[in-house]
């Protein structure tokens, strides 16, 4: 086996084991009804963490997904409450400026030869106050075609459902996957996380390249925010803080390795779901704290750094005799 | 279309860094369907000429011909897509990435705005056929051996460029069995009529495959010769600049030589040097001569612990010592200059005084900090006594030239009063005044007694202040050489001789 798919593999054991660790305590969690919980309560998490994907892929971090997660749920919320704009426009709208957000980042961050963590950071805050001079409160989102995109759903047997949202992040995943794996842009990617020195010298596009990584996590950030204006049928300026963090966990705990070049859409989606699971857990056992969450995500990832670490080791070692 | 059967031409080429003329008009000709070997010792201008050709330098002055017409490639990429591929000895591919997309990175099949990999997979098995290379093209480079990495950037600038390739260095890092596997490569790809320039410094490996030789020293072209027709003493005469027939002897003093201190037996490490004794005197200059890659620095820095010994024991006086690191050394009195000072040696933004006082504060510990006025006393003094030429001691130590940061570099290992010292390339790239000085600096040192090794390319200089010379050839120390048998033209023999025997 390619020592490649070695975090991947250990994700989805890890993700196994503690569903069948669950079930045997909770037998319920073994349904259809669970399983389209987890997906619709994760979905939007699930989506910032797929453009989280490819930024981490190559190499670089952004810090401003929850930022922009709010900043759409506001937007939608004051757009639609003080104008008769469709809901439709009103998405077009807030994911072109989303993306474009991204963009003028990723541009920062090339161009200006700025570490993507500050110009994030950068972007983090304005976001956020942007949203917060749209508003300050919690406004509430009644628009009537709202109420039909959440009675939109599948029925799964036993009673589960996979919900739009829901549905929506299990496609994005699979575009994700294409667009990682058989596109040029894909194989761009992966080339800068494994060097952009390297990368430029063998004709990969650096600048648009990155450009297009920061909008893509942009426009997914935006797509994330409609998600959950959607799940919360609310806008709030302070909503969705440390989403990012999550993104980031998610990612890693997928096995994709935070210094660039390695790693799977499909293992964001693993980590999506270990978290889900996690939340799962402690809402079925209602005895537990939400802080139970954090010490073991917080555990999960020490592990996951240590195993990539090992493998790093492992696959260095392995290539020494020629 | 063409006039010539040169493929490649460059012509009076000049590039200049500050202080030094990197390359002084040099003309290179490289003719379809031969392998042509670019030689010379470090800083000869091998590195520069390449980089002026492949565009990752821009060239002062001069033209560059491809197919008889002009090109001004500005990066690598541009120079590729010309038809001039280049292969380091790095491998300049992504580990992270599978063979496959290595060799296709922005030019994969496409089906339907998707990249077709299997398309993609089945070409990269059918270019590396060519290649003798039957691997999983699937798999990431970096599972790979650094020959088969070699040999897949090879077939990604042949098949991106198919006009010129040039290999620098490719063969340091290769064993003998995949340095015969790389040279069938070569000599199919000669034979397909490209031009390949060949960059080395193990002469065998010259003769074996070149077809035409073409040394540098000092940014100088000093000629282009048929390799046939050039035996390996005029060539490693044309290489280290000297006239095997005209003689020099120095005068030297033979100082009466003090006792024996330092003994180091069976001395090696694997890859680095072979295991070799070596004893040295109190108040003796030995002296390390060797083509480049000869192991001279590797024996440098094992005596100093910057790589530690996997075989031998050393001795001071008689008694066992440990040196497995620098700072072991240290304990036990050794200093060490090592070759290449802006990376290894001098830490630019600080001052002299901050640099001159390094090692010292090191071997006495960050708990025990010597005093502003003894550190100003110590630089003062060793500013004086090695004539540095710096307008203040607060000066950051990257403004100064060479001579003086080497100057510089002495004096923080002299302040250690060290009674072992190491000296790699001391006069390397810097002027001809400081080097003068640096000699007899060396000769002061050991008249009051120290013990030195002293590795340089310049063998006069060697001849000059040493009392022996030890002779290394292929990682391994293959002769020594003193009193009446310490000339210049020995050495020269000597180092010959070695590559006679091999190749017969």
């Amino acid at each position: 086996m390619k020592p490649k798919y070695l975090p991947l593999i250990a994700t989805l054991v890890i993700f196994l084991l503690g569903y069948a660790l669950c079930v045997a305590q909770y037998p319920n969690i073994l349904s259809t009804r669970v399983i389209g919980n987890l997906l619709t309560d994760n979905a939007f998490l699930g989506i910032a963490a797929v453009g989280m994907t490819f930024v981490i892929l190559s190499g670089g971090i952004d810090l401003s997904i929850g930022s922009v997660i709010a900043f759409t749920g506001v937007f939608l919320a004051v757009v639609l409450e003080h104008s008769s704009i469709h809901p439709l426009v009103a998405f077009a709208m807030v994911l072109a400026i989303a993306t474009l957000f991204g963009a003028a980042m990723g541009a920062i961050i090339h161009y200006l030869e700025m570490p993507a963590f500050i110009v994030t950071l950068a972007g983090m805050f304005l976001a956020r106050g942007m949203a917060f001079v749209l508003s300050i409160d919690s406004i509430p989102i009644k628009h009537p075609f709202y109420a039909t995109l959440k009675g939109l759903y599948v029925k799964l047997p036993g009673g589960g459902r996979i919900t739009l949202i829901g549905g929506l992040m299990l496609l994005v995943f699979a575009v994700g996957i294409l667009l990682a794996h058989r596109t040029r842009f894909g194989t761009n990617v992966y080339a800068l996380g494994g060097g952009t020195a390297t990368a430029r010298l063998m004709g990969v596009p650096v600048a648009a390249t990155t450009v297009r990584i920061y909008a893509l996590s942009g426009l997914l950030a935006g797509l994330s925010g409609i998600v959950f204006s959607l799940y919360t049928s609310a806008g709030y300026s302070l909503a969705a803080v440390g989403v990012e963090l999550d993104a980031i966990t998610a990612v890693v705990i997928g096995g994709t390795l935070l210094t660039g070049g390695s790693g799977f859409v499909a293992g964001t989606f693993v980590g999506t779901l270990i978290q889900g699971l996690i939340q799962t857990y402690i809402t079925f056992d209602g005895s537990l704290s939400s802080w139970w969450t954090k010490i073991l995500i917080g555990l999960l990832l020490f592990a996951f750094i240590l195993l990539q670490k090992g493998i790093i080791y492992v696959s260095r070692h392995r290539r020494q005799p020629a | 279309m063409q006039t010539s059967d040169h493929i490649l031409s460059a012509i009076r080429i000049e590039k200049a860094f500050p202080g030094t003329r990197a390359l002084d008009k040099v003309d290179f000709h490289l003719r379809r369907g031969e392998v042509h070997a670019l030689l010379g010792e470090n800083g000869a201008g091998k590195s520069t000429l390449i980089k002026c050709l492949t565009g990752a330098y821009r060239r002062d002055g001069g033209a560059i011909l491809l197919d008889g017409t002009e090109v001004d490639p500005r990066d690598t990429f541009e120079a590729q897509t010309l038809g001039i591929g280049t292969v380091y000895q790095e491998v300049n591919l992504l580990a992270n990435l599978t063979v496959a997309e290595n060799l296709f990175l922005g030019r994969q099949p496409r089906r339907f705005g998707m990249v077709d990999v299997g398309a993609m997979n089945r070409r990269a098995r059918e270019l590396l056929a060519d290649y003798e290379l039957d691997i999983d093209v699937t798999r990431d480079l970096a599972s790979y051996s650094v020959a088969i990495q070699q040999v897949v950037a090879i077939a990604r600038a042949v098949d991106l460029s198919g006009k010129v390739l040039i290999l620098d260095e490719p063969t340091a890092s290769l064993d003998a069995h995949e340095v015969a596997m790389l040279f069938r490569i070569v000599r199919r790809l000669k034979a397909r009529g490209l031009g390949i320039v060949f960059v080395t410094h193990f002469l065998e490996q010259v003769y074996e495959i070149s077809d035409r030789i073409t040394v540098l020293r000092n940014g100088q072209l000093v000629g282009t010769r048929e390799t046939a027709n050039l035996d390996r003493r005029a060539l490693i005469a044309m290489m280290i600049g000297r006239e095997l027939a005209a003689e020099i002897h120095a005068p030297r003093a033979q100082t009466s030589e003090g006792p024996l201190r330092y003994r180091f037996r069976n001395y090696g490490r694997k890859g680095r040097v072979r295991p070799f004794d070596l004893d040295v005197r109190a108040g003796e200059v030995v002296g390390m001569a060797g083509l480049l890659g000869s192991g001279r620095t590797e024996t440098a820095e094992l005596l100093f612990g910057a790589h530690s010994a996997d075989s031998g024991q050393a001795e001071i006086d008689g008694r066992a010592i440990d040196l497995s690191s620098p700072r072991a050394a240290i304990r036990h009195r050794f200093g060490f200059c090592p070759e290449d000072r802006k990376t290894s040696g001098i830490i630019g933004d600080l001052s002299v005084r901050e640099n001159i006082v390094l090692a010292l504060q090191a071997r006495r510990g960050w708990t025990r900090p010597i005093s502003r006025a003894e550190q100003n006393r110590l630089a003062d003094h060793y500013i004086r006594a090695l004539d540095i030429r710096t307008a203040d001691r607060e000066k950051p130590i990257k403004l100064l030239s060479g001579g003086n940061q080497q100057k510089a570099i002495l004096a923080r290992w002299l302040a250690t009063e060290p009674e072992f010292l190491i000296l790699d390339e001391p006069t390397r790239g810097i002027d001809v005044g400081a080097h003068a000085e640096i000699v007899k600096l060396i000769e002061a040192l050991r008249e009051k007694g120290l013990s030195l090794i002293v590795v340089s390319s310049e063998i006069e200089e060697l001849v000059a202040y040493s009392t022996r010379v030890i002779v290394l050839r292929d990682r391994a120390h293959v002769a020594e050489l003193d009193g009446n048998r310490l000339t210049a033209h020995e050495i020269v023999e000597a180092i010959a001789a070695t590559n006679e025997r091999r190749a017969s």
